[in-house]
């Protein structure tokens, strides 16, 4: 049996940044990291630039390779987190090594949904979450002449783009009307495809897959109103869920992802969870969501590693708020907080189309509710601190609205002095 | 640890009001040869309701956000220089740090087509030349820290300071400097009330030390120096002493040892009065203060009499080397320090530092630092020094000063002065500051 104090499972944004935390603070406490991924810890939102050769594979690694040295922390890479007993304080891992732990985190990410579409599972795909992905389908592009992508979220708009970049004659399907739902509305949505459609890539908007079937080297992809597409190269982008089978037998509480409260901390005892696993607290309703964005997984592993580590300076996590920050050919599309207007906000919009420039601001009795903008200078940490503080906007509404960058800025920097 | 460098904004002096956009054209051009406002890393916009202008710069975190933010491994701190480095081969335009960063400090150029953040231009940042109204100053006081915090703080930890003590602030900083090979004489006052000088047995201090009447401590501390010198031993005799210490009760024996220059190192902690026996007025108390003893209420409006100035006296002594100092300006006291270290071996040098008291001045204990800045930026308490058989010398020149108000508005003590008081205080300023520069050959 080996024992360690804390014991990290997943090595990306949230468990790193809670090991750099939980070091802060405490400098000698034994850590233990375990990632199922056998390559040097990387961020996920990198891949798609892996696959365009844009980004190199060994020069995206997130820590230095003396770090885990320096710091005394335990690295194990290519194994994986099976199973947890709760009361014994124990997990056990894929090699059948099993780990006595004081604290235990569970930042495992999360995984692509594989859509139950008939024949899918018959047919050659690809999904792009892993370095290992991210290579085989880089090494397929060079070979491949026409792709399809299924999902116009981050991934799939992302994996297109590149697999364009990359020369492929590209078609994406998504179901929705729009692309990037629950970070752009319609009218923003539609200028981002635009886009694509400039970039001769195939939008095929509201569309539902109802088959997919081999075919030669490829497969054949059959839509609900009976059309069907050809590709030798397949890209499931519909959305990721974390893969939690090791918590059978635990007393933590799941719903699309772990339960955590405010400190991240999971129901069962000395448990806690971070990112793209936990469904954690919105900042604007009740109910808790998934948020599955970088900067939120960053926030989140370090309020669960400074609740490990009772550090006082914690405050509890404030809830989630959707941040987007897209690029596309060159353009620049940004959302901060909510993007829908309802009944109870004040809604205000100002379209360019002919330079393709977009503003929306949502505010709800004088505070930030949402930003969202296309090609417009925008500093999305100081949107995104003006709607967590619920700055009152009331005595500069009228130079916000006409130039929120400088007001942002004028705020943020008042409240730092 | 390190410390590092870092630019330093301050509003009130800022003249963005003017149309004056020095510093971003500097930026720009050095940047990208364009004075395009686009291309400049600092970016001054202006405050709300005619507040002073604010500013978004990077201010180079110590636990950077858009390091933690970034998936490309584009940006890193870097160890040395405290940097945070941006490496655009590797950058993917993810404008992910831009979420991380809360003070518009890395931004997206839609020229360049990539971010863009400060990089402080090696050391000598292009703004901080270009600003015409010193409202952008390169800090570079981290050097102190990294040079000293090895050596030991030879007082002991927890001595019982008011919260915001600068004078406990002074006592640490010079010590340190000055080192083990010390004897250290605190007259009654603050210094020895909070504990350096001890009790139940033990001293406060890693070094010897003593408690001399508020009367003797320049004739102890300079026999004692002749005594390790009949012995051989090379050993600072140091005074921590108060203003009244100093400037009142002790001023017959601090003026006898100057006179005679007596090896000692004296540095008088000026908090203008008795503070710690409950805020009673000393001869250092400035015109109008109110003190326990120079009370405010119908009649009296505080002090009705100037404060003397101590500094310019001990400069009359012709003594070996003679400075004032202020908390806010530390790599200036350091400088200052060494110099009276190595005037000490051959004569009397005497340090006057003006120490703001939080408890005793009534404004917050957060404020002290801010409240020495200002004394000496609205030329209350000018920063210069004098060598025996030379001119003296400001060190920090103040051209274009504040009003009085500026430093008098910070403090309780000055709540009830009026608009005659006010007038007068001012013009005890500017007097002061003939005078000194009279001394300078400036005038
Ligand atoms: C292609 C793509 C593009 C993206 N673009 C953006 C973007 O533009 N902006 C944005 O904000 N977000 C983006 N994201 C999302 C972002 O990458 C994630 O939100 C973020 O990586 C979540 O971090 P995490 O640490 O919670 O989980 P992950 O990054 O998913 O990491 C999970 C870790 O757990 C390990 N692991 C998994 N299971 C186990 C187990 N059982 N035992 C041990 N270890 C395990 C994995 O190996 C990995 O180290 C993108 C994601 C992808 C895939
Ligand atoms: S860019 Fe922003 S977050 Fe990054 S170091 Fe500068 S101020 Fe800090
Ligand atoms: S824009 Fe560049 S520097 Fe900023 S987070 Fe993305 S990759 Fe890193």
């Amino acid at each position: 049996m080996n024992t360690t104090h804390y014991l990290v499972a997943g090595a990306s944004h949230a468990g790193l940044e809670a090991v750099h935390r939980i070091r802060l603070v405490d400098g000698t406490s034994p850590i233990t990291l375990v990632t199922r991924d056998a390559h040097a810890p990387y961020s996920p939102t990198i891949l798609p630039y892996v696959v365009s050769g844009q980004s190199a594979p060994e020069r995206v690694v997130l820590r230095p390779a003396d770090y885990f040295l320096q710091h005394n922390i335990t690295l194990i890479s290519d194994n994986e987190l099976v199973s947890i007993d709760e009361t014994g304080k124990q997990v056990t891992l894929k090699s059948g090594d099993r780990w006595q732990y004081a604290k235990l985190l569970l930042a495992t990410g999360a995984d692509p949904i594989i859509p139950p579409i008939p024949g899918l599972s018959e047919t050659p795909f690809h999904v792009l979450r892993t370095m290992q992905h991210a290579i085989d389908l880089r090494d397929h592009a060079g070979k491949a002449k026409r792709a399809v992508v299924l999902g116009a979220g981050l991934i799939g708009m992302h994996g297109a783009e590149n697999l364009r970049h990359a020369g492929l004659d590209v078609t994406i399907v998504e179901m929705c009307d729009q692309v990037l739902p629950g970070y752009f509305d319609a009218r923003a949505a539609a200028l981002i495809e635009h886009a694509f459609n400039a970039n001769g890539i195939r939008m095929l908007m509201g569309s539902r897959v109802v088959r997919v079937e081999p075919l030669g080297d490829g497969c054949r992809i059959t839509l609900e109103n009976g059309d069907s597409l050809e590709a030798d190269l397949l890209l499931v982008a519909t959305g990721v869920k974390p893969q939690l089978d090791y918590l059978k037998g635990t007393s933590v509480q799941v719903d699309q992802g772990i339960l955590v409260d405010r400190r991240m901390r999971t129901d069962a005892p000395h448990i806690w969870a971070a990112g793209d696993v936990a469904q954690a607290a919105d900042f604007y309703g009740e109910e808790k969501v998934m948020m599955g964005i970088l900067p939120d997984a960053v926030t989140q592993g370090a309020v669960a590693a400074m609740d490990m580590t009772e550090d006082h300076a914690l405050k509890p996590y404030i809830g989630g708020v959707p941040i987007n920050t897209y690029t596309f050919f060159g353009q620049q599309a940004i959302s901060v907080g909510q993007s829908l207007a309802d009944a109870s906000l004040e809604e205000l919009t100002r379209v360019d189309e002919e330079n393709g420039r977009y503003l929306k601001i949502l505010l709800r009795e004088n505070r930030l509710q949402g930003i969202s903008s296309i090609n417009q200078e925008m500093d999305a940490g100081i949107m995104w601190q003006l709607i967590l503080r619920k700055v009152d906007l009331t005595p500069v509404k009228d130079a916000f609205i006409a130039r929120p960058l400088e007001t942002g800025r004028a705020l943020m920097s008042s409240t730092w002095r | 640890m390190t410390a590092y460098n870092t630019i330093a904004f301050d509003p009130s002096r800022c003249e963005l009001c003017n149309d004056c956009d020095a510093c971003i054209t500097a930026c720009a051009q050095v940047k990208s040869g364009s004075d395009d406002p686009l291309h400049s890393r600092i970016k001054i916009v202006a405050g709300f309701n005619g507040n002073p202008p604010e500013l978004a710069l990077c201010r180079q975190c110590g636990d950077p956000e858009c390091v933690k933010s970034c998936p490309s491994t584009a940006l890193t701190k870097n160890p040395d220089t405290g940097l945070i480095d941006w490496e655009k081969s590797l950058c993917v335009d993810c404008l992910l740090c831009t979420v991380g960063c809360s003070y518009g400090g890395i931004t997206y150029n839609a020229t360049l087509q990539h971010v863009a953040k400060c990089d402080l231009c090696d050391g000598d940042p292009a703004c901080v030349k270009a600003c015409p109204s010193g409202a952008l100053s390169y800090i570079t006081s981290a050097s102190i820290f990294n040079e000293q915090h090895e050596r030991e703080d030879l007082f002991v930890p927890g001595l019982s300071a008011c919260q915001g003590c600068n004078s406990e602030m002074i006592m640490r900083h010079s010590l340190r400097k000055v080192g083990p090979d010390t004897v250290l004489a605190t007259p009654p006052g603050c210094i020895p009330g909070m504990g350096s000088v001890g009790f139940n047995g033990t001293t406060g201090t890693k070094v010897p030390v003593f408690h001399p009447l508020l009367t003797n401590t320049a004739s102890m501390l300079a026999g004692l120096k002749k005594q390790y010198n009949r012995m051989g031993r090379n050993v600072t005799a140091m005074a921590l002493a108060g203003d009244g210490g100093a400037g009142d009760v002790g001023f017959q024996s601090l003026s006898g040892a100057a006179e005679r220059n007596d090896q000692i190192l004296f540095i008088c902690v000026d908090n203008e009065g008795y503070m710690n026996t409950g805020m009673q007025a000393s001869g250092s108390t400035s015109y109008g203060s109110w003190t326990t003893t120079t009370p405010v209420g119908s009649e009296m409006k505080g002090k009705r009499t100037s404060q003397k100035n101590l500094a310019m006296i001990m400069m009359n002594h012709n003594c070996e080397y003679v400075a004032t100092a202020s908390t806010a300006f530390v790599e200036d006291y350091y400088e200052k320090l060494d110099k009276a270290l190595a005037a000490s071996e051959r004569g009397f040098a005497y340090l006057h530092i003006y120490s703001p008291c939080p408890t005793g001045w009534r404004f917050p204990s957060s404020q002290t630092i801010e409240v020495c800045r200002k004394g000496v930026e609205t030329n209350f308490a000018p920063l210069w020094e004098y060598e025996r058989g030379g001119d003296l010398h400001f060190t920090h020149p103040i051209d274009n000063p504040l009003p009085v108000e500026a430093y008098l508005n910070l403090s309780g003590k000055y709540r009830h002065v009026n608009e005659e008081q006010l007038a007068c205080i001012q013009q005890q300023v500017n007097e002061r500051v003939r005078t000194l520069k009279r001394y300078a050959g400036l005038n």
